[in-house]
């Protein structure tokens, strides 16, 4: 009987966890992440997902000119500070975090519209015995609204 | 008892199998190796070279400009707000069909988005609700309820609040609609916006007026570059009939823009205000764009949309 119960209890288990990462990660972009966007209007898109320390992550979008943007990217409380790094078409580094204090966010605008990269990491951490976090990770846009 | 925990043992492993293969067989956002080209100064080359490294196993995403910030990259473009060019609420009734109405969610979100910049108090309630209807039929739970309604009606006169409430409902909608695994739903919301957004800039372009020096039509040629992002957006999505139907659109608009030609500084240059902390990238384009291919982008987006609200 106590079989069948931890059995039935996995079954639950591999059914609802999977949904709710998912909704965890809704939560956090929505409760947390998009208030480091303030007070920049958040553009309504939604980019979450879950990542384990040593995964990456790249988001390609257009900006506009003349436009005034926010980037925010967030992650988990268990997970190591995250680094991005924005890119133009050519591969060029125009931001990284790394390079101000792991900072969540970065402002900007741009004389001419471009399609820029963003690439997102998670750390590993030193100790490599400990078993990977894995938590969620949001990547969130702001806007000035003219 | 034995035999109804032995049913229940039975229907424990099955679920368990079911759940591994819904949510276990998942494959994210990882894309098919994207071709390598060389660095030039031409736009869609430049573009290619950004997606180079894309065959690597990472998350990746692709984002559209999304109906709100389309409607405020046209209104800050110097457009006047013309209702007559907005898809009528009227119309909402028509969609039945889970393309239909992903498509119209976008486009009218667009709309309320267009509405609402412009302080269309009566049109934004409007939109809203054929926002949710629409919502509502695809079976997207909660994105836009009652009381999202009443929030908008109540602060009708407050835009930034107003900005908020469209924001945050189009984000329940493409979470849910992510979260529910249905990306290719999301992706045609997201691209119905994006046509509706085209379809509003081309339109407020009279054929008499020129070309140059107008940051509408500035603002049109720049989706040249998200084109890209649509493409690959739906190119995701592409076991899906709906999205299929969708491509050979976007296939034809790309025929178009790819006459359009934008060449853009390949090193861009960054300086910081210190003060405000702002960072402006720095670059120069030019763009080659003749009437005859703004008049025939501007049928192609016209027959495209007409087909997505009818």
């Amino acid at each position: 009987m106590k079989r069948y119960v931890t059995l039935i209890f996995i079954s639950f288990f591999l059914i609802f966890i999977p949904l709710n990462s998912h909704a965890q990660c809704k939560g956090f972009a929505k409760n947390v992440c998009k208030m480091e966007l303030v007070p920049y209007t958040h553009d309504g898109n939604y980019h979450a997902a879950v990542l384990t320390e040593g995964e990456e992550a790249e988001l390609y979008k257009t900006f506009y000119s003349g436009q005034e943007y926010r980037i925010a990217i967030c992650g988990s409380d268990n997970l190591p500070e995250i680094e991005f790094k924005i890119m133009d078409a050519s591969q060029n580094v125009l931001f990284s975090n790394k390079d101000k204090d792991f900072t969540k966010t970065w402002d900007f605008k741009l004389e001419t519209s471009q399609q820029l990269k963003i690439a997102v990491k998670v750390p590993t951490r030193g100790d490599k015995s400990a078993e990977p976090e894995s938590g969620c990770v949001a990547i969130m846009f702001g806007f000035k609204v003219k | 008892m034995s035999i109804m925990v032995n049913k229940m043992f039975t229907r424990a492993v099955f679920l368990a199998f079911l759940s591994m293969f819904l949510f276990g067989c998942k494959s994210g956002n990882q894309k098919q190796p994207a071709e390598e080209s060389e660095i030039t100064v031409d736009v869609s080359e430049l573009n290619q070279d950004l997606f180079q490294d894309i065959n690597e196993a990472k998350q990746i995403f692709y984002s559209l400009p999304s109906p709100l910030e389309t409607a405020m990259l046209i209104r800050s473009a110097g457009a006047i707000y013309d209702e007559d060019l907005l898809n009528n609420v009227d119309n909402s009734g028509n969609y039945t069909t889970n393309k239909s109405m992903a498509l119209n969610l976008g486009i009218y979100t667009c709309d309320l988005s267009f509405a609402s910049l412009y302080d269309q108090t009566q049109a934004s309630i409007s939109y809203m609700n054929a926002a949710k209807k629409m919502a509502d039929g695809l079976g997207i739970l909660d994105a836009i309820n009652d009381e999202t309604i009443e929030r908008l009606e109540e602060n009708i006169n407050n835009r930034d609040v107003i900005m908020d409430i469209i924001s945050e409902t189009f984000m329940n909608s493409s979470s849910y609609l992510k979260e529910n695994d249905r990306t290719a739903i999301a992706a045609i919301v997201l691209v119905g916006g994006w046509v509706e957004g085209l379809y509003l800039a081309t339109q407020m372009v009279p054929d008499s007026v020129s070309l140059k020096n107008n940051k509408l039509v500035d603002r049109i040629v720049d989706q040249k570059l998200s084109l890209d992002i649509v493409m690959r957006l739906l190119a995701d999505n592409s076991d899906n009939p709906d999205v299929q139907s969708i491509q050979k659109d976007i296939d034809d608009l790309k025929a178009i823009f790819d006459k359009i030609i934008m060449k853009t500084s390949s090193n861009l240059e960054t300086s910081v205000d210190t003060a405000t902390d702002v960072t402006t990238i720095k670059s120069q384009t030019q763009v080659t764009l003749t009437p005859e291919v703004f008049k025939e982008l501007k049928k192609k987006v016209e027959i495209i949309r007409s087909n997505y609200i009818s």
